[in-house]
C-alpha cells in the first residue's frame, strides 16, 4: 500500500524534523533516499535546490514532489497529509496547554538539547549535496576528478552569501547564470 | 470537546470582541496565510515574522507578548515553523477550525507550485540548459547549507556547554559515517535534553522563577522573531538568572 507507506514516511519527517528550514533534510533524505530509494542523489538534489528557489517550507515541497513521483496526485496527499499531521496534533496541544498554564521551559530545554544535533545532521546532508555537486556520480572523490566549474560557483557563492552578505535566493540566480556563463567559455574555448 | 476548546481560546483574549464576525474571521486566516505563504522566500522564521506584522500591527488581534511565546512553540515543535505559526495562530484566533483553515491556507501554495513543477520536472531534466542552470544551482544550494550550518554551528559553539559540543560531534559522525537513522538520533538528544532540563530544575529553586518569566518577555524583543540562534542566547540569558 504505497499511500499508507508514503503517509508514514512524511509522517515521521513532520514528527522529529525539530528547528525548521534545513532541519527537515536530514530524514526526506533518510526516507526517501536510504530507506525506500523513492529518488535518487541527483533528484534529491534537484529537490532541495528547487525547495530553496520557491516558497514554502523543504518538508512540504518533498512531499508534494516525492508522492506525486511515486503515485500520481493521490500519493501527493498522502504524503502532505502525513507531513502536517504531527504539527496539527502536538502544536494545536501545546498551544492549549500554554494557553492555560503559560510554561514553556520543559519544551524549550528540550529543544536546547537537539540543536546541537540538529546543526550536525543538516551538515552531513549538506556534505552529501556538496559532494554529488562537486563531483560526478561514481567517479572517484579526488580533487582531480572534482568539477572545477561547479567548484569556482561554490566557492563564490560561498563568498557572495558570507562577505557581500547577499540574499540566498539572489545568490543561487547568480550561481544558475554563472555555470551557463563558465560552460559557454569551456565551449568556446 | 471543540467548544470547550473556543471557550478556552475565546476567554483567554481578554480583550474586547473584534468587529469581523466568526466566519470572516475564518476567511481571514485562510486569505492571510496564504498569501504569506504562496510570496514569502526564506522560510518559516521570515514567515513567523511577518505573520507577527499582519496579525498583530495590522489587525491587533493578538498582543505582541503573547504572539512571542506562540512564536516560540512553533519554533519548539516539530515540522515546518511556517505550518506550526499557522497552527498556533489559527488556534489561538479561532480554535480548532480556525488552526485547519490556516494550516490549508499555509499549505496549499507550496502544494500548487511543486505539483506544477513536478509536471515540468521531466523536461526539466533532459533540457540541457535547465540542466546547466541547475547543476550551478546545486553549488549554490550547498553554499546557502554551508552558510546556514555555520550560523547556527558557531551559535552552538559560542554558547553551548561542552555537552553541546559533543551532541555536535558524536550526532555528525553517527549521521554521516555510521548512517544511524535519523529519528533514533533525535530521540537520545531530546531524552538528554529532558534529563538534563529536570535536573537543572531539581537542583535549584530558580527554575521556578525561570518558566514563569517566559510569560513576560520584553515586548520589545523583536529580534526573537529573527533566529533561533538569537532565540537561544535569550534562552541562555534567562537561564542564568
Amino acid at each position: 500500500m504505497i499511500y499508507l507507506q508514503l503517509f508514514l514516511s512524511f509522517l515521521q519527517v513532520g514528527a522529529f524534523s525539530f528547528g525548521g528550514g534545513y532541519a527537515a533534510m536530514p530524514l526526506i533524505r533518510e526516507q526517501v533516499i536510504t530507506a525506500h530509494s523513492w529518488l535518487s542523489m541527483e533528484e534529491f538534489t534537484d529537490l532541495i535546490t528547487i525547495s530553496q528557489m520557491t516558497p514554502g517550507p523543504i518538508a512540504i515541497n518533498s512531499a508534494t514532489f516525492v508522492g506525486l513521483k511515486i503515485a500520481g496526485i493521490g500519493g501527493a496527499l498522502a504524503a502532505t497529509a502525513g507531513c502536517i499531521l504531527p504539527s496539527c496534533i502536538l502544536v494545536t496541544l501545546l498551544a492549549w496547554i500554554y494557553l492555560k498554564y503559560r510554561k514553556l521551559s520543559l519544551l524549550q530545554g528540550i529543544l536546547k538539547s537537539l540543536r546541537p544535533a540538529v546543526v550536525a545532521m543538516i551538515a552531513a546532508s549538506g556534505l552529501t549535496i556538496l559532494i554529488s555537486a562537486l563531483w560526478e556520480e561514481g567517479s572517484p572523490m579526488r580533487l582531480a576528478a572534482m568539477k572545477a566549474d561547479t567548484a569556482v560557483i561554490f566557492l563564490a557563492a560561498l563568498y557572495l552569501l558570507r562577505v557581500k552578505k547577499l540574499d540566498a535566493v539572489l545568490v543561487m540566480v547568480i550561481s544558475g547564470v554563472l555555470e551557463i556563463l563558465l560552460s559557454a567559455v569551456v565551449n568556446f574555448l | 470537546m471543540m467548544s470547550r476548546f473556543n471557550q478556552i481560546t475565546n476567554t483567554d483574549m481578554n480583550q474586547p470582541p473584534p468587529p469581523a464576525s466568526y466566519s470572516r474571521r475564518l476567511l481571514r486566516l485562510f486569505l492571510s496565510t496564504f498569501y504569506l505563504s504562496a510570496f514569502t522566500f526564506g522560510g518559516g522564521y521570515v514567515i513567523v515574522s511577518l505573520m507577527k506584522k499582519k496579525f498583530v500591527d495590522q489587525y491587533h488581534w493578538i498582543d505582541d507578548q503573547e504572539m512571542l511565546d506562540l512564536v516560540a512553540i512553533a519554533q519548539s515543535s516539530p515540522g515546518a515553523i511556517a505550518v506550526n505559526g499557522a497552527v498556533v495562530l489559527g488556534f489561538k484566533l479561532a480554535g480548532i477550525p480556525g488552526m485547519l483553515v490556516s494550516v490549508l491556507g499555509s499549505v496549499l501554495p507550496p502544494f500548487f507550485i511543486l505539483s506544477l513543477i513536478s509536471l515540468c520536472y521531466t523536461a526539466f531534466q533532459t533540457n540541457p540548459w535547465i540542466r546547466l542552470v541547475l547543476e550551478g544551482m546545486q553549488a549554490g544550494v550547498s553554499a546557502v547549507i554551508a552558510s546556514v550550518v555555520w550560523d547556527m554551528g558557531s551559535g552552538v559553539i559560542k554558547e553551548g556547554s561542552r555537552l553541546d559540543f559533543l551532541i555536535l560531534a558524536a550526532a555528525f559522525l553517527a549521521n554521516y559515517l555510521f548512517e544511524v537513522n535519523v529519528v533514533i538520533i533525535i530521540l537520545a538528544c531530546g531524552l538528554a535534553g529532558l534529563i538534563r532540563t529536570l535536573w537543572a530544575g531539581r537542583n535549584s529553586t530558580t527554575a521556578d522563577r525561570h518558566s514563569s518569566t517566559v510569560g513576560r518577555r520584553s515586548p520589545t524583543a523583536d529580534r526573537h522573531f529573527s533566529t533561533v540562534d538569537e532565540h537561544s542566547a535569550a534562552d541562555e540569558g534567562r537561564g542564568k538568572e
